[in-house]
C-alpha cells in the first residue's frame, strides 16, 4: 500500500491541514509520500519532507503550477496515481477543487471530508451538515479521499527526512489562468487551525460593530476570528471568517458565539469545539442547545464586560 | 449560448433529520424535499445570464426518482426554458452524475454547465469537478461572481483566505457558492407558464452510462451528542466557570 498526500502550500509553508492529511495517510499505512506542485517551491518541498513519517517528497516546479490549477494539478496527479493505492488531500480549497478532476480522470469515486479510517477502503464522514456520519466503504482500485482536518490530531512537522525527488512537469493545459486574489491579511490565528474562536453573528449589527466589540476579546484570548454566514453575507467581514458546513469547519479548544442564533448549517462547522459559550440576546436562539456555557443578554455590554475581566 | 444547469431534488434545508434506529440511512419518509439551495443559485445565474443577453437557451436537467419532476418544474417557473429528466431508482453517485451529465452534453453541446458546488444531503462536492474531467473542460468552483466575455468567463471563487479571481475559456463548468446571487421566487404567472415547458425523460441506459455505485454504505449513525451545557447569570460566572470548571482559559 502507498498513499500519495497533495500539499496545499504557499511556496514557501505548508497550508494548515496537510499534516492532518498526512496523519490521515499515516492511520491507512504503508509509505507515504507527499506531492507538491507549484513555482519555486523548494522550501514547501523541505517543509513536507520534515514532517514525521513522510518517507518521499516529489516536487513539481513549474510556472504553470502557481496558481493551483487543477486543469494542470489533476494530470499531473493521474500520471503517477498507478504507484498508489490511495491519493489524498485535506478538504481545502485546493483539495476539494482539483482531487474531484482527479478522481474522474481515473475513474473512480471519492470519499469526501473523511473524519476517521476504519480500514484500507473503509472510512467515516460526514453527510446531512454533519448530522450524521456514514461508514463508506470503497470498492474501486485506488482510493480518492479528501480528509477534514478536524477528524485527525496533525503529524508533527518535524521529525521526518524524507527523501525529495523532482518530478517532471507535465504540459500547461492553457484553458484558465489566475488574474488576482484578495486575501485576508491578519497577525491572528488562521481560523482553520485556531485553538480559540470568537465568532460574530447578525447580531453585531455592522461590520464597525463586529470589528470594534470582538477584536479587543480575540486579542485578549490570542484568538481567531470567524462569523456566521448571515454576518458575511451581510457584508460584515470577508467569506474566508465564514464557519459552517459550507464555510471553515473548526474544532477549537473554545469557541464563542456572540449573536449568532445557531442555524444547523452554522452548527455544522463548529459543534465539534471543545467548550462553546453562547452569548445571545434570545433565550429561545438554538445555539443554546449546543453551547457549554450560555449567557443571555444584551452582547453590546456583555463582551466589553467579559473583555475586561479576563 | 446554450447553457446547461443541474439541479438536485434533496431534503429541504430546514429540516432537521433524524438518524434511522436500525442505522441504514436517515430517515426520509414524509420529509419535506426541495431544490438544493445551491443549485438553486446555479439557476438563478442562468437566468440572469439570459436576461443579460449572453444566453439563448437554459437546460435544466434533474437525476432520480419520478418526484424530480417538480424540482424541474420550480427551474422551469424560474425561468429555464426546458427540463430533462433522467429517472432513476438508483442513488447515483457523484462519478455516475458527472457521466450522465457528459452524455447529456454530448447530445446538447451547451457552452456553459452551471451547478451547484455541493448537494446539502451527501456533502460530497464533487460532480461539477468530475464532469470537468469527464469532459475536458475548464473548471470555475465556488463562484461567487460570474462575468462571461469574449469566449471566456471571469470567476471571482470564495477560497480559503478571502478570493481568487480566474479566468477560463469557455466551454466550462462553473460551481455556484452561496453569494454567487439571491434566487428569486417563481410568481404564479410564470409557475402556470412552466407547466406548458418541455420535459423530455431518458434513463440512465438510453444514454449508455452505467451508474452502479462505487461507495457502499455500511452504517449511518448519529454524531456522539454533547453534554448538557448551563446557563450562566453574568460574567463573572461565565469567567469562574471558563477558568476554573473548563479550564480552557
Amino acid at each position: 500500500m502507498s498513499v500519495l498526500v497533495l500539499a496545499d502550500h504557499d511556496g514557501q509553508h505548508l497550508k494548515p491541514g496537510v499534516t492532518n492529511a498526512i496523519a490521515a495517510a499515516l492511520k491507512i499505512g504503508g509509505d507515504v509520500h507527499v506531492l507538491v506542485a507549484g513555482s519555486g517551491c523548494a522550501a514547501a518541498a523541505s517543509a513536507a519532507a520534515a514532517v514525521a513519517g513522510v518517507t518521499k517528497v516529489l516536487v513539481a516546479d513549474a510556472a504553470h503550477y502557481a496558481g493551483g490549477l487543477p486543469e494542470n494539478l489533476a494530470p499531473l496527479m493521474v500520471g503517477i496515481a498507478g504507484n498508489y493505492s490511495h491519493l489524498l488531500a485535506s478538504s481545502s480549497a485546493m483539495g476539494k477543487n482539483v482531487l474531484p478532476r482527479v478522481a474522474a480522470l481515473l475513474d473512480v469515486a471519492q470519499i469526501s471530508d473523511i473524519v476517521a479510517v476504519e480500514s484500507a477502503d473503509t472510512f467515516v464522514r460526514p453527510i446531512y451538515a454533519g448530522n450524521a456520519f456514514a461508514t463508506v466503504k470503497s470498492a474501486d482500485a485506488i482510493k480518492v479521499i479528501t480528509v477534514r482536518s478536524t477528524g485527525f490530531d496533525a503529524a508533527p512537522s518535524t521529525g521526518g527526512n524524507a527523501a525529495i525527488e523532482p518530478l517532471a512537469a507535465g504540459a500547461d493545459a492553457g484553458v484558465s489562468s489566475v488574474l488576482g486574489q484578495e486575501l485576508t491579511k491578519s497577525d491572528r490565528p488562521e481560523l482553520a487551525a485556531a485553538k480559540r474562536i470568537v465568532s460574530g453573528g447578525r447580531g453585531m449589527g455592522d461590520g464597525d460593530k463586529y470589528r470594534a466589540i470582538l477584536e479587543p476579546l480575540a486579542d485578549k484570548l490570542g484568538a481567531a476570528l470567524g462569523a456566521s454566514r448571515a454576518a458575511v453575507d451581510a457584508g460584515f467581514v470577508p467569506n474566508d471568517y465564514q464557519v459552517g458546513q459550507t464555510g471553515k469547519i473548526v474544532a477549537p479548544e473554545l469557541y464563542i458565539a456572540v449573536g449568532i442564533s445557531g442555524a444547523i448549517q452554522h452548527l455544522a462547522g463548529m459543534k465539534d469545539s471543545k467548550v462553546i459559550v453562547a452569548i445571545n440576546k434570545d433565550p429561545e436562539a438554538p445555539i443554546f442547545q449546543v453551547a457549554d456555557y450560555g449567557l443571555v443578554g444584551d452582547l453590546f455590554t456583555i463582551v466589553p464586560e467579559l473583555t475586561s475581566a479576563l | 449560448m446554450k447553457i446547461l444547469v443541474a439541479v438536485k431534488r434533496v431534503v429541504d434545508y430546514n429540516v432537521k433529520v433524524r438518524v434511522k434506529a436500525d442505522q441504514t440511512g436517515v430517515d426520509i419518509a414524509n420529509v419535506k424535499m426541495s431544490m438544493n439551495p445551491f443549485d438553486e443559485i446555479a439557476v438563478e445565474e442562468a437566468i440572469k445570464l439570459k436576461e443579460a443577453g449572453v444566453v439563448t437557451e437554459i437546460v435544466a436537467v434533474s437525476i432520480g426518482v419520478t418526484q424530480c419532476q417538480e424540482t424541474l418544474r420550480t427551474a422551469l417557473a424560474m425561468g429555464a426554458d426546458r427540463a430533462i429528466l433522467v429517472e432513476t431508482a438508483v442513488d447515483v453517485q457523484p462519478l455516475g452524475v458527472a457521466k450522465l451529465l457528459k452524455a447529456l452534453c454530448d447530445k446538447e453541446a451547451p457552452q456553459l454547465v452551471i451547478l451547484g458546488k455541493q448537494a446539502i444531503d451527501d456533502d460530497s462536492n464533487q460532480t461539477g469537478q468530475m464532469l470537468a474531467a469527464l469532459l475536458n473542460w475548464s473548471q470555475a468552483t465556488f463562484a461567487s461572481k460570474i462575468t462571461i466575455a469574449g469566449g471566456e468567463a471571469t470567476v471571482v471563487r470564495e477560497i480559503d483566505g478571502g478570493l481568487e479571481t480566474i479566468s477560463v475559456k469557455l466551454p466550462a463548468i462553473v460551481t455556484a457558492d452561496l453569494r454567487l446571487n439571491t434566487p428569486r421566487y417563481a410568481t404564479l404567472p410564470n409557475i402556470m407558464k412552466a407547466k406548458k415547458k418541455p420535459m423530455d425523460t431518458f434513463t440512465p441506459e438510453a444514454l449508455g452510462v452505467d451508474v452502479a455505485p462505487r461507495l457502499t454504505t455500511l452504517k449511518v449513525v448519529e454524531p456522539p451528542k454533547r453534554k448538557g451545557g448551563v446557563m450562566v447569570a453574568d460574567v463573572a460566572a461565565l469567567v469562574d466557570k471558563l477558568k476554573n470548571e473548563a479550564k480552557v482559559i
